[in-house]
């Protein structure tokens, strides 16, 4: 690591947070879209104590499937494999893209239609495809445009929530032959359906993400509105779907509780258009589906956030977005201020075992702590205590604890780490309190005027005249303090 | 540890599996009370109300709902290619008997099977396909959703590439929740390989979170119920 690795990522962050700030078109966007998801889940979620209750079992099921994830992964591997699949594990994100490449060359595919899938996000597919003269294409609406216009997702959920139609427009009838300029909007979908079509039907491998991995059956359920997640798993000759190893869940009856959490607070839906129960590649006398169907089981990290007892908490994750959807922070800097695949509160625990702590801790500084995020998660993840424990490992000493964490200690600064450790010393003792109080409030007039951040826009800290213990002793005060 | 078939990743397979197995101790976790919260949403409902649970839902998703007996159905059919100037019908050979796909069909519909030789449906379904017709295996009332088993007879394509999709669903088949569905089918002790819930036209809001239908599936989907005694509605 570099040694200014860590400051660069915070200075870089603070620098893209400010940009977006300072963007009012943007903000308006996504001040509407997280009113317009929070007013959907609140509609979703009528009955308090039905809420309560579908969490707790939400967080139980999650809980589970961690407990036992290596027995899960195991079976899930078994049992897809008699359903016909093949099942790859791969460590890194570079393992996983090799994999797919190969799968994808032995194919001979010169063009992948992509469902929906933050995994392949997280892992660079498109531009490891790219480097290969392999053409990725999204389908889903709002990846389709992101990727149309050179851009990365904003949103786990909604990838294209930071553009306007006028900005969807335009960049259509510039960029899609033929395609006229129209603000309409399902004139706009109808573009991209038939741009999309073509795509569909020529493409010799589908790709796709995985919701719910069943161990029981060996069924990947895979949730989706539009109809682009069916045709990458039906059309092509090959289906290679990617996950995170988190992802399984011991039995089908396991899906529907998850599932209802899932969609309900992901899109205020009580059910996605189109649920998707894919338990292997097309069987004798079936006249279309996959002929192969590979899963591509990804760590990329998320066996360090097992190896802490708290943070493994962070894998229970569904990827509904909820947490983004009512975090003050994601609503304020929008989604490519993270600088990271998962934005928002999940994207500031998650993104850690992912890229390290050097690049990453700025994320966990950049909450309030309010938490509204673990007020929403509906299989109850801690994020702000998550958060807490990251901020403390990034400040550790590289020797400590939490050095098993990547990166730990980037955040350290020696001169902060000696103001606390002063701090501490002078607060624990009795003694050294008043001496230093003491010394502090007849020093007064020493305090600088310039006192960094805080005076950028506070007046400068100054010890009181008097000690609060010399005012006791001197007794009640002539006046009421504050009326 | 069982050797890998496929001989790729084993290593990988093995670090990522022995990592897991050297985490922490935890406190055992026992499996979750599923069953009590299946129980606890259970809800005493006549056949009747649980038709009208899904005829709800699926109107609030924007299909189309018609009501229809076995017999009846094929003159709806013809009626309802008539009023939406429906060509070229794709049809699964689920349940549909040769007689029963035809007999109500006007002069100017052509009907393309899919179990024609050489699969020449497959050439046509982006082309000039107007809309296919196939049968729901079941349904399920608590969110509008028709239980599609792809098979041989059921092809995927037939239920999302054509503008159209036309159903066919006994009201007998209705389950109050995904869960009872489950159950009551044993999902879990044989699956085909491609079972999709479908609850509604497709659709996206991905502009501007604006709602548009047909974005990749089908625009329209039009449900018919088939009652047993029609008398009974």
């Amino acid at each position: 690591m570099r040694p200014d690795a860590g400051r660069q990522a915070g200075e870089q962050f603070a620098w893209r947070s400010r940009q977006a700030v300072a963007d009012t078109a943007q903000r308006i966007n996504f001040r509407s879209a997280m009113d317009f998801l929070q007013e959907k889940r609140r509609a979703q979620f009528p009955d308090d104590a039905e809420l309560a209750q579908l969490r707790d079992l939400g967080a139980a099921l999650r809980g589970y499937s961690l407990a036992h994830l290596p027995r899960l992964l195991e079976q899930l591997e078994a049992r897809c494999r008699q359903n016909g699949m093949q099942v790859h594990w791969a460590e890194t994100a570079a393992e996983a893209n090799t994999i797919a490449l190969d799968i994808a060359q032995r194919a001979g595919a010169r063009r992948i239609v992509k469902g929906k899938s933050m995994v392949s996000e997280e892992i660079g597919f498109n531009h490891a495809m790219q480097a290969a003269a392999i053409e990725a294409i999204e389908t889903d609406m709002g990846e389709f445009i992101v990727q149309l216009a050179g851009e990365a997702p904003s949103h786990i959920i909604m990838p294209a929530i930071h553009k306007t139609k006028r900005q969807i427009a335009a960049l259509f009838a510039a960029r899609i032959p033929g395609a006229p300029y129209t603000e309409d909007v399902d004139a706009l979908i109808q573009i991209g359906r038939q741009a999309l079509r073509r795509e569909f039907e020529r493409a010799e491998l589908g790709l796709s993400g995985v919701n719910f991995a069943v161990a029981e059956t060996g069924t990947l359920c895979l949730v989706e509105n539009e109809g682009n997640g069916r045709m990458c798993t039906t059309l092509p000759r090959v289906h290679i779907a990617i996950t995170g190893i988190e992802k399984v869940v011991e039995r089908l009856d396991h899906v529907p509780p998850l599932l209802s959490l899932l969609t309900r607070s992901a899109t205020g839906q009580a059910i996605t258009t189109y649920v998707n129960l894919i338990s292997g590649p097309r069987r004798a006398g079936e006249r279309d589906g996959p002929e192969e169907v590979h899963l591509i089981l990804v760590d990329n990290g998320r066996t360090q956030a097992y190896a802490d007892a708290a943070l493994r908490a962070t894998l229970q994750c569904i990827r509904c977005g909820a947490c983004m959807n009512h975090c003050p922070v994601y609503a304020r800097i929008g989604g490519h201020a993270y600088g990271t695949t998962y934005p928002g509160p999940i994207g500031a625990i998650v993104s850690p075992h992912m890229l390290g702590l050097e690049q990453t801790y700025p994320l966990a500084f950049a909450s309030t702590l309010c938490g509204a995020c673990s007020q929403v998660c509906p299989v109850r993840i801690p994020i702000p205590e998550l958060l807490v424990q990251l901020r403390n490992a990034a400040q550790a000493r590289a020797s400590q604890g939490a050095a098993m964490l990547r990166g730990a200690g980037a955040a350290r600064r020696p001169l902060v780490s000696a103001a606390w450790r002063a701090w501490s010393l002078l607060y624990g003792r009795g003694l050294l309190y008043g001496v230093g109080t003491w010394l502090m409030s007849r020093g007064r007039a020493l305090a600088p005027v310039r006192q960094g951040a805080w005076t950028r826009c506070r007046t400068p800290l100054r010890p009181a005249p008097r000690r609060l213990r010399d005012l006791l002793r001197r007794g009640r005060p002539q006046t009421p303090i504050a009326k | 540890m069982a050797p890998h078939p496929d001989g790729v990743g084993v290593s990988a397979r093995d670090r990522i599996l022995g990592r897991l197995r050297a985490g922490p101790a935890v406190a055992p976790v026992p499996l979750p009370d599923v069953q009590g919260w299946i129980q606890a949403r259970r809800r005493d409902e006549g056949r009747a109300a649980r038709v009208e649970r899904l005829r709800a839902a699926l109107l609030a998703a924007r299909a189309e709902v018609h009501d229809s007996s076995e017999a009846a159905w094929p003159e709806l059919l013809g009626a309802l290619c008539v009023a939406k100037g429906l060509r070229t019908l794709l049809v699964g050979t689920a349940a549909e008997s040769q007689r029963q796909r035809h007999s109500g069909l006007p002069a100017g519909v052509r009907v393309l099977d899919c179990d024609t030789p050489a699969d020449a449906w497959r050439q046509r379904l982006f082309g000039d396909v107007d809309a296919a017709l196939t049968r729901a295996r079941s349904a399920i009332a608590d969110t509008g959703s028709l239980v599609l088993w792809c098979g041989p007879g059921e092809p995927r394509t037939l239920s999302l590439v054509p503008p159209v999709h036309i159903v066919l669903l006994a009201t007998d088949a209705i389950h109050a929740d995904l869960p009872a569905a489950l159950q009551s089918e044993a999902w879990p002790q044989g699956l085909a390989t491609n079972v999709v819930l479908a609850s509604g036209p497709s659709k996206t809001a991905d502009i501007q979170q604006t709602l548009a239908y047909g974005a990749h599936g089908p625009r329209q989907l039009v449900v018919i119920l088939l009652h047993a005694h029609m008398d009974a509605l």
